[in-house]
């Protein structure tokens, strides 16, 4: 172990270039929360909105000039920044790019729409009413949206288990806040709020007694010693490991809803805004599993023997899980949310491939699922029944007739959920199973047949919300898909052509996380 | 174990990457496509030049295919087949799946039957659709449906192939249930849909084991590796294979779908449930025929079904008096005969697809002669109520009459030059096989005939039966041109192509040539047999539906009249096979009392509901209650790894 830990006051180097996209997320979040404090309320949402795009698209360029080529480990072994962390970076600050543009959504009015107007006031109270009247507008969503993507960018380098419970804060407690400021239906949206968090809290509590296990057994809360200590063997403290690791991962697949503990996914999914639910089912999935990657293929692996088993088993109960129960769903947030949750399974599928193929299935899965996933929670915010969304599947009945186009679209999103061919979900189950067939030995081939058979069910679900939409006849309803501005337009119309893109010519990107899926040790 | 195979296959095979205007292939696919794509997105706008720019671009895709298949006439036999690369679909590390098309003989002679066949029915559609409020809507799903089955037959691979498949499955199911304000139609859309869910099943296993066998889903990689691949692997694949093309070619076992497939428009009976969706599962089994060379047994089975599937439908055929039913059963009947060839092997291959052309011209043409008397008569299906039309619907009458003659095989006509050929290769072998199948298409066409002259006589001879407010009157000429095309190619298309041996000549170097071998009875007396046989059928059917007046109302015939009527009860059999049993299953094994558990697939349904609907009463709402099942998690896994370790 060459790059010791470092003694007590030398400082570290920072290699900025390296970081400089995460940093210039966190400088933006810095700024905005400025914004708040000092700009006129009547102009704050418009500075915001274009504050958090030019953040994260100068992050962006920053990654893509800049950064790529350039790995590094650097902040004395805390933070990589490599091939699939570039990667990652990249797909989240696209993911913020299209969820803060649904967060600015106003649907022609003064103000965005999907946020309470004052976070601060109790439900139903005189001074919501005020705030209401007065166009107050909750425009700190912007700096929050920033916080939670530069969590999640710095949760997909995190290379030691500090730096992983950090990030893991740094992303998580603005998602909690975001979730209790839906505008309509506020207690649902507070209940989930609390919700989320005190299960993330107790979640959090796992991964930190598993890190302190870890640091127990192997003196070193970074992934290569631990690596180190797990080659090297004959640790005084072995009983440690396993159970270390397991509560670590526990506190990983919390995060991406993985069976038992998917428990908060629909209640949360539900009573968050609907563009935050968009931006958490996209961003948080790939920033965990990026996590997940680093920390079993970096950190864990040579003991993959014995902690592949349990995970096997969570990655089988999730897909069940999530298709059976997406069945009998009646909202269309929840479905959304168990259709999350079998993905989730599917995901792991790909991360038990253990292979480079596995590595670039599950980056190039997680794209894939990420652009459709926001995309169709960009048009559940759409349609309408007298101002509040209608979530509930019945009014979605007949959606065919009168809005063709947005229920197509919808439509192909659900196709691509399905894993039809031609759409990105088929390339992307293609390219996340294959490597669990080749080299996931007996136990991978189970999980494919399952995961076949799964998707199988789910795949029915979605059908039959098609069928729902186009062949059912209803009595004339007030539902109607809001006229959406070109915020939403854009990230409905990215959404269905990357379904479709990564459906028929994926070459070029399945390449990219083919060349990115190469873990700096 | 692929792996030893993989290594035998040789990257692409000697066919010719694509140059000059086969590199346009392509633009047959992209043109009606481009077609759907702007009649359903443009909206209301496109309404008044949608219909006529989707007529356009489908005869378009057939110059496309004329100037094609011109320049490959132009080269020599075995240098005809060309591949077009259009990109790499998915690279996913070693293994490569690139998305390309095979310009072959085979590919080329579906290129023409679709496009061709298919705009005449386009143009037919301009004036029996001409009233209706949404034909927009109908028009692009046609284009969409050509596009689709293009795709299908000029695939270079099993898994491009399923995208086609898949496609003309969708535009089938929006086409039969195009009206689906009626419940019946709908209903029959879905039968149509599940049963096609049992063949794609089928189909898709099989791709699968291909893939796990040759390691590649190419035709080119399949053909090179099936001599190395072991006989029961190849009897499977092909058996799969066989209930993939039993679904989409409406064969036995899952003939059900196609009389209730009906419902959809005329024009599209014609189109897809008649002329060319409908044989892809003819198409699937010759261009598998490496597999099946290798594999008597699968071939075997092929013949097995499609000799049944001929007599069923002839059966079925004599009995129905909805003349659209009765098409309907004859096209299963015929398509029988094409199955029963193409299990035969190389001598039968390319009559298989000779009568698959032959057959889509005469029954598409008489597919709109039903759809021009159906025009005229207020939408009426029942013979019992037509009766000496030939004299007020004259194109109809001659152009049908040309269709009937064309599939009863008298010679000159198409049939006859394809049809006949069937019958002396069904003859062909050793021991039983030669007899039994020989004479099922032997007997089968005495049916064929005493069927289709039935209803040829019921609907335009004999005494008239008509409803008091009918005013029979002839199509406009958008309906009567197409009908009289496809008469002139029903009349003369086989003396063309057959006497000559031209078809199979152009087949022979994609499906290999006949190994010659003698009937077990000469040619000349099974011609004689034929034709007598057919005359029989003519004379009987001309007893009872000429001479004979028709009662109105079908009387209540014999029992096998009333078993034919009602499809040989295939449907009772299905609902008591499948349906019930799995009912009754999941019901006392998941819970007595459930509700609305219908349909073949109900049953699995209803399990994966039940256990839903329980499972989710865990989710209650209390973050108590998840905390404790994130404990219990912990905790299992915990404890589960304890005490394994």
């Amino acid at each position: 172990m060459t790059a010791a830990v470092p003694s007590l006051f030398s400082a570290v180097s920072v290699d900025y270039r390296a970081l400089a996209p995460v940093l210039i997320v966190f400088v933006g979040a810095m700024v905005g929360v400025l914004v708040g404090a000092f700009v006129p309320r009547a102009r704050r949402h418009v500075i915001q909105l274009v504050l958090a795009l030019v953040t994260l698209v100068a992050a962006l360029l920053t990654l893509v000039l800049a950064t790529v080529g350039h790995s590094a480990k650097t902040v004395g072994g805390s933070v990589v920044v490599d091939g699939p962390a570039m990667y990652l970076e990249g797909l989240l600050l696209v993911i913020a790019i299209l969820a803060v543009l649904t967060f600015g959504e106003r649907w022609g009015g003064y103000e965005a729409d999907a946020f309470t107007p004052m976070g601060a006031a109790t439900p139903g109270s005189p001074q919501e009413a005020a705030a209401t009247r007065a166009g107050f507008t909750t425009s700190e969503v912007f700096p929050l949206a920033l916080l939670a993507t530069a969590g999640m960018m710095l949760f997909t380098s995190a290379n030691d288990l500090i730096t992983l419970f950090i990030s893991l804060e740094v992303l998580s407690l603005p998602l909690y806040i975001l979730t209790g400021l839906a505008r309509r239906r506020r207690l649902l949206s507070q209940e989930a709020s609390l919700k989320y968090f005190l299960l993330g809290a107790f979640s959090s509590a796992f991964l930190l007694f598993g890190s302190a296990l870890l640091y127990g057994y192997a003196g070193t809360v970074d992934y290569k010693g631990i690596a180190a200590a797990i080659v090297a063997g004959g640790s005084a403290y072995e009983p440690l490991l396993l159970p270390g690791i397991l509560l670590v991962l526990v506190g990983l697949l919390f995060k991406i809803g993985a069976a038992p503990f998917q428990m908060w996914t629909p209640d949360v999914y539900q009573g968050a805004p609907t563009p935050v639910t968009g931006f958490m089912a996209a961003g948080t999935k790939a920033a965990a599993f990026g996590a997940i990657l680093r920390f079993g293929y970096v950190g864990i692996e040579a003991a993959r023997w014995d902690w592949r088993w349990p995970v096997i088993v969570i990655a089988a109960l999730t897909m069940v899980v999530g298709a059976v129960l997406s069945v009998t769903q009646t909202d269309m947030k929840r479905l959304l949310a168990y259709s999350s949750i079998a993905h989730a399974g599917f995901l792991l599928v790909g991360v038990l491939g253990f292979s480079k193929a596995g590595i670039s299935g599950v980056l190039f899965y997680l794209t894939a699922y990420a652009l459709s996933t926001v995309a169709a929670f960009a048009i559940v915010g759409m349609v309408r029944e007298n101002g509040a969304e209608a979530s509930h599947l019945s009014q979605w009945a007949g959606l065919g007739k009168k809005h063709p186009v947005v229920a197509g679209t919808f439509a192909l999103l659900l196709l691509a959920f399905a894993g039809i061919p031609l759409t990105s979900g088929f390339t992307a189950k293609f390219a996340a199973f294959a490597p669990a067939v080749t080299s996931g030995g007996r136990a991978g081939i189970a999980l494919v047949v399952l995961a076949v058979l799964c998707s199988a069910v789910t795949a029915f679900v979605y059908i039959r919300v098609i069928v729902l939409m186009y062949f059912t006849e209803v009595a004339p309803s007030e539902v109607e898909a809001l006229m959406p501005s070109a915020l939403t337009t854009v990230v409905v119309t990215f959404g269905a052509a990357a379904t479709v893109i990564l459906g028929v010519y994926p070459g070029p990107v399945l390449d990219l996380a083919a060349n990115a899926a190469q873990f700096l040790r | 174990m692929h792996t030893v195979v993989t290594s035998l296959v040789a990257q692409g095979g000697s066919v010719a990457e694509a140059s000059g205007v086969t590199s346009l292939a392509w633009l047959l696919v992209a043109l009606p496509l481009l077609g759907a794509a702007v009649l359903l997105l443009g909206g209301r706008r496109a309404d008044r030049f949608g219909p006529l720019l989707a007529v356009g671009l489908s005869w378009a895709s057939f110059l496309v295919g004329l100037v094609i298949i011109v320049a490959m006439l132009g080269r020599s036999g075995a240098a005809r087949a060309e591949h077009l690369t259009l990109w790499s679909w998915i690279p996913a590390g070693g293994f490569q799946l690139p998305a390309g098309m095979l310009v072959d003989q085979l590919s080329m002679a579906f290129v023409m039957l679709v496009t061709f066949v298919g705009s005449l029915i386009h143009v037919y559609s301009l004036g029996y659709m001409s009233h209706d409020p949404d034909k927009r809507r109908f028009f692009a799903y046609l284009n969409f449906f050509v596009a689709a089955m293009l795709l299908l037959v000029l695939a270079d691979s099993y898994a491009l192939l399923f995208v086609g498949w898949e496609g003309v499955g969708l535009a089938s199911y929006l086409l039969i249930g195009f009206w689906n304000r009626n419940p019946a139609f709908a209903t029959a859309a879905n039968k149509a849909f599940v049963v096609n869910r049992i063949g794609d099943l089928g189909l898709t296993l099989g791709i699968a084991l291909i893939f796990a066998t040759f390691g590649r889903v190419d035709f080119a990689s399949v053909a090179a590796g099936a001599p190395h691949a072991s006989q029961g692997t190849l009897t499977a694949i092909g058996l799969l294979l066989l209930i993939g093309a039993c679904g989409k070619s409406a064969q036995f076992p899952l003939q059900s779908w196609l009389g209730d497939a009906m419902a959809g428009p005329t024009p599209v009976s014609a189109l897809i449930h008649a002329a060319t969706m409908v044989t892809a599962g003819v198409y699937l089994v010759v261009r598998s025929h490496p597999i099946f060379d290798a594999a008597p047994n699968a071939r075997l089975g092929v013949v097995v079904v499609g000799a049944i599937t001929l007599l069923f439908g002839a059966v079925v055929g004599c009995a129905k008096d909805d003349i659209k039913k009765a098409l309907a059963a004859s096209t299963m009947s015929q398509i029988g005969y094409m199955m029963l060839a193409a299990g035969l092997g190389p001598i039968g291959y390319a009559f298989a697809i000779f009568h698959l052309v032959n057959h889509g011209f005469y029954k598409a043409g008489m597919f709109l002669g039903a759809g021009s008397v159906m025009h005229g008569m207020d939408d009426q299906v029942n013979m019992r109520r037509f009766g000496n039309l030939s004299g007020a619907m004259k194109v109809t009458w001659v152009t049908f009459g040309v269709g009937w003659l064309a599939i009863l095989g008298v010679p000159p006509f198409s049939g006859f030059w394809s049809k006949d050929k069937i019958i002396e290769a069904a003859f062909i072998g050793d021991g039983w096989r030669p007899w039994v199948f020989g004479l099922a298409a032997l007997i089968g066409a005495g049916i064929t005939a005493f069927y289709m002259s039935r209803l040829f006589f019921m609907t335009f001879h004999g005494t008239k039966r008509w409803t008091d407010d009918v005013h029979p009157h002839e199509s406009p000429l958008t309906m009567t041109v197409p009908m009289v095309v496809l008469a002139v190619g029903s009349a003369f298309l086989g003396l063309i192509l057959g006497p000559t041996g031209g078809f199979t000549h152009w087949l022979e170097p994609v499906v290999g040539g006949g190994t010659e071998g003698d009937p077990v009875i000469a040619v000349p007396i099974l011609m004689v047999l034929t034709l007598l046989l057919v005359a029989a059928g003519v004379a009987y059917a001309w007893l009872l539906y000429w001479r004979d007046s028709v009662p109105e109302v079908a009387p209540q015939g014999s029992l096998v009249t009333q078993a034919a009527r009602q499809d040989l009860y295939q449907d009772a059999i299905n609902e008591g096979l499948f349906m019930r049993p799995g009912i009754h299953l999941t019901r006392s094994l998941v819970f007595a009392d459930s509700k609305g558990v219908d349909g073949a697939f109900g049953g699995l349904a209803a399990l994966v509901g039940g256990l839903s609907a329980r499972a989710r009463r865990l989710q209650n709402g209390y973050v108590r209650s998840y905390a404790l099942t994130m404990l219990l998690g912990v905790v299992a896994i915990l404890g589960a790894v304890w005490v394994i370790s």
